[in-house]
């Protein structure tokens, strides 16, 4: 598959059909494995890096991770299409960013995406729509064994699965959610939310992870220990207990804006949808914020005749790379946030994408 | 400013309590401050700086750990947040343990996921890695004749 090809697909982790879908986007696991007898990328030179490509390269055909694979060679393409790959979460903004022999191999559905000569040697990630932990795990441990066939992983029997930081030792896993969080921002308990959050040694992040904002009130909440703990129980935490008390917080402060402030509610949705509808440009910013009170309004059932999947699928088009490949052309800053706002419109009065 | 209490001393402590939700200003001096009950902590300099020079010469000692495979400090390591290879969690090992367990709710044990296969012994690791170092060092130098004896040893270290 071709980055122009993948523009038009559909993500299948964008899809919202599956328990909590309402609140929980998606759900994301990942982990960080590091080749034995090499050094980390810190220490590793030119002709390493090479070496370590070329070997999980190597390994990752050999243990048919899937069918569908393709495998992007990130020096081989430009900035823009690194930005699209960003954009849809199939690398990482340092991995795009860096320098040197790096690549993603990604399944047709996107679900699945390996990336090699990242902070890690392999950083290897499942992601699903809703709240779907479990499939995550089965799946990347499933991966993970498979590789492990063909390549020996730096391991130690005290410190576990070694990685190049050292706050990602041990089982180098990552738990994550992407949550939508609307209404605790409207009511102003986010700050409470946020402090139960940090005493259960969670990490908050923006739509696209480490050091981003969070904007149109997405928010990814993800494990911060890796050692002393397995990953079932670490993911078994996240399942039961994590989420749940971030949904039930969110569902709550909905519930007391249904209750309290249904005028004002409604207010505030219909204002975003017709700006939305009507505004001739718009920045990602302005688009995501109103973006995100309509999907609200579509979650509580204030909005009907609209799908969340069309809104968790704008979240992602009206982004800058993925507008120029739109459009199949650079655009400048304005010109984006006209092809923006024309794309809104189209979507939400129920134009066919493609 | 003169002691509030022995109206004679200089004030040297100079207190602010809120009483009842009033603001009440203190000024004493060490003497009378000393009856009344607030305790000065008054270190010795003595004390305090061989404190000093103690946690610095142990800091120096930390910051030069050298790891033999890659080369880093510990220094390099505390500037940059990446560790440069495998034996490092070795070589770091009693200065990097308290980071890592602060990291980690104090787990310091790893209780997951296992490598089905037994992955090769950390010593065999970590002579591949200065093997593949070595031949690196050995290709810049145009030293084809090491760089064929390193090839295989990293072939049959690969392959035990």
């Amino acid at each position: 598959m071709t980055i122009d090809e993948l523009t038009r697909n559909r993500s299948a982790w964008l899809r919202a059909d599956m328990p909590m879908a309402d609140i929980v986007i998606s759900s994301r696991i990942r982990l960080a494995r590091n080749v034995a007898g090499f050094p980390f990328l810190a220490r590793a030179d030119h002709v390493q890096r090479r070496e370590i490509y070329r070997l999980l390269r190597d390994s990752i055909d050999r243990a048919h991770v899937a069918d569908d694979l393709t495998f992007i060679d990130l020096e081989g393409i430009d900035e823009m299409d690194r930005q699209v790959l960003v954009e849809r979460h199939l690398i990482s903004k340092q991995h795009a960013e860096a320098e040197g022999s790096r690549a993603v191999a990604f399944s047709k559905e996107e679900t699945v995406s390996l990336m090699i000569n990242e902070e890690d040697h392999l950083r290897m990630q499942v992601l699903r729509s809703g709240l779907q932990m479990d499939e995550c795990w089965g799946v990347i441990s499933r991966i993970d064994n498979a590789i492990e066939q063909f390549i020996d992983f730096a391991y130690h029997t005290r410190f576990g699965y070694l990685t190049a930081c050292p706050t990602n030792v041990g089982t180098g896993i990552r738990v994550s959610a992407m949550l939508h969080l609307p209404a605790l921002k409207l009511t102003g308990e986010m700050e409470r939310a946020f402090r139960a959050a940090k005493d259960m040694h969670l990490a908050i992040r923006g739509l696209h992870g480490e050091g981003t904002e969070a904007t149109g009130d997405l928010f990814q909440i993800s494990n911060q220990t890796t050692l002393g703990k397995s990953e079932e129980e670490i993911i078994s935490e996240f399942k039961h207990l994590i989420i749940p008390k971030l949904v039930e917080y969110e569902r709550r402060a909905r519930q007391a804006l249904m209750r309290e402030r249904i005028t004002a509610l409604d207010d505030k949705i219909w204002r975003a949808y017709g700006l939305l509808m009507h505004a001739r440009t718009i920045s990602t910013e302005e688009a995501l914020f109103l973006l995100s009170h309509v999907r609200m309004g579509v979650s509580l059932g204030r909005v009907d005749k609209m799908k969340l999947e069309t809104l968790n699928d704008l979240f992602l088009m009206i982004q800058p790379a993925h507008l120029q490949k739109l459009a199949s052309k650079r655009l400048n800053g304005e010109e984006r946030s006209i092809a923006r706002a024309d794309l809104i419109r189209k979507r939400l009065s129920g134009v066919n994408p493609n | 400013m003169v002691c509030h209490r022995c109206k004679k001393r200089e004030a040297t402590v100079h207190l602010t309590e809120i009483i009842h939700g009033e603001k009440c200003e203190k000024h004493l001096c060490e003497q009378c401050a000393a009856e009344d009950g607030i305790a000065l902590k008054q270190p010795q300099l003595n004390e305090l700086l061989a404190n000093f020079v103690k946690s610095q010469t142990s800091a120096a000692e930390i910051a030069n750990i050298t790891c033999q495979a890659c080369g880093m400090t510990f220094a390099e390591f505390r500037s940059g947040g990446l560790l440069g290879c495998p034996y490092d969690y070795d070589a770091f090992d009693k200065a990097l343990t308290p980071l890592i367990k602060r990291a980690h709710e104090n787990g310091a044990q790893h209780v997951g996921k296992v490598p089905q296969r037994a992955g090769i012994a950390q010593e065999r690791q970590h002579e591949l890695m200065r093997a593949r170092r070595e031949l690196a060092a050995a290709v810049e130098r145009e030293d084809y004749e090491l760089a064929a004896k390193l090839r295989d040893q990293i072939k049959n270290l690969e392959k035990a």
